[in-house]
């Protein structure tokens, strides 16, 4: 059933995917440890991201899948004390090889906070910053063209055509949002990672932004942290549930919500603890 | 059924026991007394402060006029060099000037004594030749014809015409005699006496007699120190900044480096000073008195307060920020360079001229480095000895002639004129430019 086992079952040996056959795994986490200075923060994780799939990481605060969410484009390496061991392969290639640069990784995938940040500049600036410094585009008009279609694919274009020279620091919060995942797809990315993206929007717009993952699922690969377990279960197709740094159940969404294995998986789906 | 207003009514306005009822009043009053105390500590700031501001002003005012006598002087033919050649700045100097515009004067006053003639000479400031010279300097053509000019008076006939020196004093106790009272008042009769606004404040050097002494040189000079720590503060400053809050490990050196800095920021400026004579004066051998050695000092001084109020400036930008330029593969060159000094620019630019603002107030360091030198001529260069602001005023506040005391008010209004329009500046871009996210 599940395409990954987890460290306590005892094998780090990933079994034929039988679920989604058509699919192939796009990134692989393997025994993956994350240590803060001397505190150990992530516990062999093992995992598969599908391609195409929307990921949800769901798990009580301080559980660890946030740090896995930044382990998975290097965004950890800001932080000085923060070391992880293991391998993480994308494609195949392990993204902490030394051979790998961080820059390009992080262009290949991408990433939306849990706080809208938009730059302080124009809405057309914030999207073609990233084209600009990856040297996407040759002429203005492909530039211009990359920020029309990223703005569309964001469902974002309608309510900002007409003023894509003003702050983008002044739409909504959900249209910053939205402003931010145009900003993230610009850069033609293969996955993009959410850190809970609708935390600080309201119903509305967490609606339109969840609704943006189900298109953007088609292109892209998807993974999500998130609070809400109706969210995970309304957008993602695989859900891994966290807790205390251990991947405790990985599978089908469906499965995961619907029959867990794992006593605390059902434990936290039920509202128990977390 | 009980309604709302029922049931609010029941329970409000509960009655108080005595006991509560004190601790309150006593706990209003407390915060009252507290009010009391903290306005009268701002009341007590601003009185000394206008206390200040009036003293400095009435005794500085006098010294932004000047006074000067209209001389007509004959420029006779033959005491002038015949070849034309020599017509210039340097070959005029050894003209007899002095003799001439003191013989205008005693044609004016029509002297009765050999004694009276040298009170009247005594009318005119030492200085009062260099207009003559360089009005034939302007227009050689003038030789030969008799000159009308506005020449400075003595430092004393313009404290007698400001008042500052009282007319009404026994005569032994005025440096100005009876005698030169009444050539005054025959000068002031015959329209030969004027104030005006004094150019020569701003425009002149050193000089040994206050109405011919200003801060020129002490602006010029302190113009080339501001350049210099501008150039040197800003780039390094914010290269350090930078590079620390960024870049650098956090780890024991640069623990040790961030509260060396900090201490830094509190080291006695005459420390600096000290450091700039061992490092830049007896090992370096750079010229003594040179703005370019003040400019270094003051650098140095200002190197801490900049690397600190940069460093704050970069912290206050968000984190956000950082991780949403780094998160579409941004390197951290480029997030800092694009995103984070942009938005940090209004605090830099702040710290920046709050620093200048320190360095153009400094005197201590200068003194060390021999910045307290009687300069008569611009500085060309930084190179050339000069003068600072602040130094000029020390100087003229060690002098003793009633016209210092006036031009060392006017000093310090300049000087502060400068400083509060520098505060003022930074204040400005701050508000102008933070609100951007």
């Amino acid at each position: 059933m599940s395409a990954v086992e987890t460290n306590f079952q005892g094998s780090t040996e990933v079994p034929p995917n039988t679920a989604v056959p058509s699919t192939v795994a796009k990134m692989r986490g393997r025994d993956v440890c994350v240590f803060y200075g001397e505190k150990q923060a992530l516990f062999d994780v093992n995992i598969d991201i599908m391609e195409q799939e929307v990921t949800a990481l769901i798990g009580p605060s301080g559980c660890g899948k946030s740090t896995f969410l930044r382990c998975l484009n290097r965004m950890n390496d800001v932080v000085d004390i923060c070391r992880v061991t293991g391998a993480i392969t994308l494609d195949g290639g392990d993204i902490y090889d030394r051979s790998v640069d961080v820059v390009h990784l992080r262009a290949r995938v991408g990433m939306v906070f849990q706080k809208p940040n938009p730059f302080p500049k124009s809405i057309y600036e914030n999207i073609a910053y990233g084209p600009r410094i990856h040297g996407l585009t040759r002429s203005k008009a492909e530039l211009d063209e990359i920020v029309e279609t990223s703005l569309i694919k964001a469902g974002l274009w309608k309510e900002v055509k007409d003023r894509l020279d003003q702050p983008g620091t002044g739409l909504s919060g959900g249209q910053q949002q939205r402003l931010c995942i145009a900003r993230a797809v610009a850069v033609q990315p293969e996955v993009i990672l959410m850190d809970e993206p609708c935390s600080a929007l309201d119903p509305i717009a967490t609606a339109t932004v969840e609704d943006l993952i189900h298109e953007l699922r088609e292109n892209y690969t998807i993974v999500i942290v998130t609070h809400s377990m109706q969210q995970a279960a309304r957008v993602s197709q695989k859900t891994a549930f966290f807790h205390l740094g251990n991947l405790v159940e990985y599978g089908e969404t469906e499965q995961i919500f619907t029959n867990p294995k794992d006593e605390r998986t059902q434990g936290y789906i039920t509202g128990r603890f977390g | 059924m009980t309604t709302i207003s029922e049931v609010s009514t029941s329970s409000a306005a509960p009655s108080l026991s005595p006991e509560v009822a004190r601790r309150l009043k006593r706990r209003y009053a407390a915060e009252r007394r507290f009010q009391v105390y903290g306005l009268s500590a701002i009341m007590i700031g601003l009185a000394f402060l206008v206390i200040m501001f009036t003293s400095i002003i009435q005794a500085g005012l006098p010294a932004f006029q000047e006074t000067r006598i209209r001389l007509d002087v004959e420029l006779e033919a033959d005491k002038f060099p015949t070849d034309p050649a020599e017509l210039t700045a340097d070959g005029l100097r050894l003209v007899g000037w002095t003799g001439m515009i003191q013989k205008s004067i005693r044609d004016t006053l029509k002297p009765e004594a050999r004694s009276d003639a040298v009170l009247m000479h005594k009318l005119l400031s030492p200085n009062a030749e260099v207009a003559v010279r360089d009005a034939v300097v302007d227009d050689p053509s003038l030789i030969g014809s008799t000159l009308s000019i506005w020449v400075l008076a003595a430092g004393d006939v313009d404290a007698i015409m400001k008042g500052t020196i009282d007319r009404n004093l026994p005569e032994e106790q005025r440096t100005v005699n009876d005698k030169q009272l009444t050539y005054i008042d025959r000068l002031d009769a015959d329209g030969r006496l004027r104030k005006q606004f004094a150019f020569t404040l701003f425009t002149a050097g050193a000089s040994s007699y206050p109405e011919s002494s200003g801060i020129g040189v002490a602006m010029i000079g302190s113009l080339f120190m501001m350049l210099i720590v501008l150039m040197l503060a800003l780039p390094i400053g914010v290269a350090a900044a930078v590079y620390l809050e960024e870049f650098a490990p956090r780890n024991r050196w640069t623990d040790i480096i961030e509260v060396n800095i900090n201490n830094l920021a509190a080291v006695p400026s005459i420390v600096f000073g000290l450091l700039g004579l061992a490092v830049f004066i007896n090992f370096v051998e750079l010229p003594r008195s040179a703005p370019l050695v003040g400019g270094l000092v003051l650098t140095l001084m200002t190197l801490p307060t900049v690397i600190i109020a940069t460093r704050a400036a970069l912290k206050a930008v968000p984190p956000s920020i950082r991780e949403a330029a780094l998160g579409i593969g941004a390197s951290k060159m480029q997030s800092i360079f694009h995103h984070v000094l942009p938005l940090a620019a209004p605090g830099i630019l702040t710290s920046i001229i709050i620093g200048l603002a320190q360095a153009l107030g400094e005197t201590a360091p200068l003194l060390m480095i021999g910045m307290v030198a009687t300069v008569f001529t611009y500085p060309a260069t930084p190179m050339d000895p000069a003068t600072a602001l602040p130094v000029q005023i020390y100087m003229w506040s060690g002098l003793p002639e009633r016209g210092f005391v006036a031009r060392t008010s006017a000093g310090i209004m300049v000087l502060l004129g400068f400083l509060i329009f520098m505060n003022a500046l930074a204040v400005f871009l701050r508000k102008k430019f933070e609100r951007r996210w």
